[in-house]
Formats: structure tokens, C-alpha cells, sequence
């Protein structure tokens, strides 16, 4: 039933978000991670310690953030509501919106 | 995803009715159910056709591209909804209520449902689980009139249907899909346990159960562990909501289909880079959303299942 074409199968978002993260690994460490289609953008992302992320959601449908390991937790984010958190802590820390769980990203704290 | 019954399949299933299985037609789907079940069923006469209504994806709340005001729409579905000429024993809410489970968007919703006069029978969408307590708000407004077990779910009987009301919006795993979850999973097991097989059963929940799209999260992660359990009854519906979206699919005994919302539609499946709301000219925007009407005949066990726009 879940077997598809594999072509016709990956959706533009993941493609979008598969251009992110190759930038993101020449790019200065984001401080801004944007959320749309569905999509954190860039859905990886590398930051020094002591860093904060601010996440914004771009679109017309509510999402959350939440760490996998519940070090953080946003409350809901309607359209342009912003999310923000500290990272003290090296670390990989991955992370989701949990009202749409395929949403996934991570970020890494060195 | 091929939906039209193969030349295997039809054999299949012409070899099952050699076996002592009546096949029907409804809507356009085959359900079929033992010749035992059918003649059960024509021996208890007190047992009338009824009909029930599903509602989805009301989203009370929404105000954005393509509608303005998804109050608006849902009143005009209840007015539907009083306009019929034959009154529906009750209505079934697959879920996302609201759009953020602010307090004042579930009463409204409440009041508008309420001038059906019908009892309404609500499961959650992951809409109406962003309180601050995860939920909470939900089952505290409803979870008490039908004596709601776990995150909220749920069964009743009427004339001799077995309802099922489940919950796949909580506990979501990253990465993942919709999610019963273990002690919901008990519980139905429990609830199925004993349960004549020619019981006919409709379940109701928000998220589909089979996987409609998964990189979209369009499934429940742990449907086939249910779907086990539901395998030996003649006749199971499942009705769901959250893709805002006419679609069906029938998997052995077991019959698929998923609602329009009231208040925007969807893309089909992987055809938009989101499963956002897709945008569409307002006069158009009523011809995508709608109520379904769904009638039991006992005898036929085959639910008739008719999906009518708001125009």
C-alpha cells in the first residue's frame, strides 16, 4: 500500500528542504529557522554553543516545536508566531512538530 | 494507488461467495457478509434502517485563504443538516473541532451542533489537543457523556451497530504517523472480545487508518494492529476526517472512507509541495466541502454511504 514510484513519490518540500541543508553546510550557523510547507528550513542545523534559535512558522496552518528529548518545548505557533530557545549545552538535539509528527529537523550544538 | 477491483480480486471474491459470503453494492463499494450473518440479521425484525450523519474538520477558527469565516461554513452545513427531510438518529464529529482549541472556538462549535437537536458523538483531531494540558480541555468537555476510557476513546450500540470511537492524535512519535497507542489497543481488544462477528461495526477516528500518503503523515502508525482485531467481523466501516477529502478504499471486509471538512479543502495526495489548505476562488470554495450521510439497512449489512456537498 505504502509502495510507490519512488520519482513520483518525493514531494517538493523534502527536495527544498534537501537544497537547505547542503547550503547550510557553507552557510554562517542560522539563527532563524523558518517554518513552511511543512518543512523546517534548514531542517539540520549547526550552531555554537550558547546559540539561539528562533523559529518562525510561515504558514497558514499551526505547528510546534518539540525536542525528541523534551528539552524544549514551544506552545502552538499560528501564523508568524515565533519560538525561540537557548542552546547552553553541546549536543544533538532533534526535534518535531507535534501536531504534524512527519515534520522533523535537528540541530547540532558544538 | 489502484482502488478498482482487479480481474484476482473479483475471483477472489466470487470464490469467497461460492464459500458462503453475500456480496452487496453501496456507494460503489463491495461489502459482503456471511450468508449465516444475513439470515441473523433478517431474524431480528425489530431492527429498523437508521441513518447518521458525519461532520469533520470544522476547524472553528479558521480565517484565512480560501475562507474567511469557517463559522459561516459550518452553519451552513448544520443548516443542511435541518433541512433534511428524514431526521438522522445522530451525528459523528471526526475530529478537528477548532482550529486551536481556544475555549471560545469549541463553544461555538457546540452551538452551532446544537441546533441540529441531534446527539453529537465526538473524537479529537490534533487541532483540539493544543491546550496547554495536551488534551485535556478536549476530554474534559466531552469525554463524560459517552464515558470516554484512556485520551478519550470510546464505543456504544445502535439497533444493533457497535460504534467505535478512537483516538489517533495523541502520543505522536517524531517522524511518525497518527498513533493509538498500546493501552488504547488493549482496550479494543477488549471491547471486540466476544462480540458476535456478524456484529456490524463502524469505527470512527480522526486520522485515516490506512496509509493514504505517508509523507504527509497520512496514516495511523499502528492501524494494522486494529485492523487484525476487526478482521473476522462481515462488516466494518471506518470513517475518518483530517485530508479534507472524498476518498475511499475497501481492504477485505473492511470499507475506507474519508470525509470532506466544512471549512477548507486539501490537496490530493502528493499533489501540492503540502498537505497546506488549498487555495480556491470562492465561489468554488462550497462545492469542496460537505456532510456525509450514512444508512444501515439491517439485512444488506452494507452501509450506504453518501457524501453531499454545501452546493
Amino acid at each position: 500500500m505504502a509502495f510507490r514510484n519512488p520519482i513520483r513519490c518525493v514531494p517538493s518540500a523534502a527536495v527544498a528542504a534537501l537544497a537547505a541543508v547542503t547550503l547550510g553546510a557553507a552557510a554562517p550557523a542560522p539563527s532563524v529557522i523558518k517554518i513552511d510547507n511543512f518543512t523546517f528550513g534548514p531542517a539540520d542545523a549547526t550552531v555554537p554553543v550558547g546559540a539561539t534559535i528562533t523559529w518562525v512558522n510561515g504558514d497558514d496552518i499551526p505547528h510546534t516545536v518539540v525536542a525528541v528529548d523534551k528539552s524544549f518545548r514551544s506552545k502552538v505557533l499560528d501564523t508568524d508566531e515565533k519560538f525561540s530557545f537557548t542552546f547552553t549545552k553541546a549536543g544533538t538535539y532533534a526535534y518535531f512538530c507535534s501536531i504534524h509528527p512527519h515534520m522533523t529537523g535537528k540541530v547540532i550544538v558544538k | 494507488m489502484e482502488h478498482a477491483p482487479n480481474r484476482r480480486r473479483m475471483l477472489e471474491c466470487m470464490g469467497w461467495a461460492g464459500a458462503g459470503l453475500l456480496w452487496t453494492m453501496a456507494g460503489g463499494v463491495a461489502s459482503s457478509v456471511t450468508l449465516d450473518a444475513a439470515r441473523a440479521a433478517q431474524a431480528r425484525p425489530k431492527v429498523k434502517p437508521f441513518t447518521f450523519l458525519q461532520v469533520s474538520d470544522s476547524h472553528i477558527g479558521f480565517a484565512k485563504d480560501p475562507n474567511p469565516d469557517a463559522r459561516a461554513t459550518f452553519r451552513e452545513a448544520v443548516g443542511k443538516i435541518q433541512a433534511m427531510p428524514v431526521k438522522p438518529a445522530f451525528i459523528i464529529h471526526t475530529g478537528d473541532i477548532t482550529q486551536l482549541s481556544k475555549p471560545e472556538e469549541f463553544d461555538d462549535a457546540d452551538q452551532i451542533l446544537k441546533q441540529t437537536g441531534l446527539t453529537v458523538f465526538h473524537v479529537p483531531g490534533e487541532h483540539d489537543m493544543l491546550d496547554d494540558a495536551n488534551g485535556q480541555a478536549y476530554l474534559d468537555r466531552y469525554g463524560k457523556a459517552t464515558g470516554a476510557r484512556g485520551d478519550g476513546w470510546y464505543a456504544f450500540d445502535h439497533d444493533g451497530v457497535h460504534f467505535i470511537g478512537l483516538i489517533n492524535v495523541k502520543q505522536l512519535k517524531a517522524g511518525g504517523m497518527g498513533h493509538f497507542g498500546d493501552e488504547q489497543l488493549a482496550w479494543l481488544k477488549q471491547d471486540l472480545a466476544g462480540r458476535r462477528a456478524s456484529t456490524p461495526i463502524v469505527v470512527f477516528t480522526h486520522v485515516p487508518m490506512w496509509t493514504v500518503y505517508q509523507q504527509w503523515g497520512w496514516g495511523t502508525d499502528d492501524a494494522a494492529r486494529a485492523l487484525a482485531m476487526l478482521a473476522r467481523f462481515g462488516s466494518v466501516t471506518v470513517l475518518n476526517g483530517h485530508i479534507h477529502q472524498v476518498l475511499q478504499k475497501t481492504e477485505g471486509h473492511v470499507a475506507f472512507h474519508t470525509a470532506r471538512s466544512t471549512a477548507f479543502p486539501q490537496p490530493a495526495p502528493g499533489a501540492a509541495p503540502s498537505p497546506g489548505p488549498m487555495k480556491v476562488p470562492a465561489g468554488e470554495l462550497r462545492s469542496v466541502l460537505g456532510v456525509r450521510t450514512v444508512t444501515y439497512t439491517p439485512g444488506s449489512e452494507a452501509l450506504a454511504v453518501v457524501d453531499a456537498a454545501l452546493a
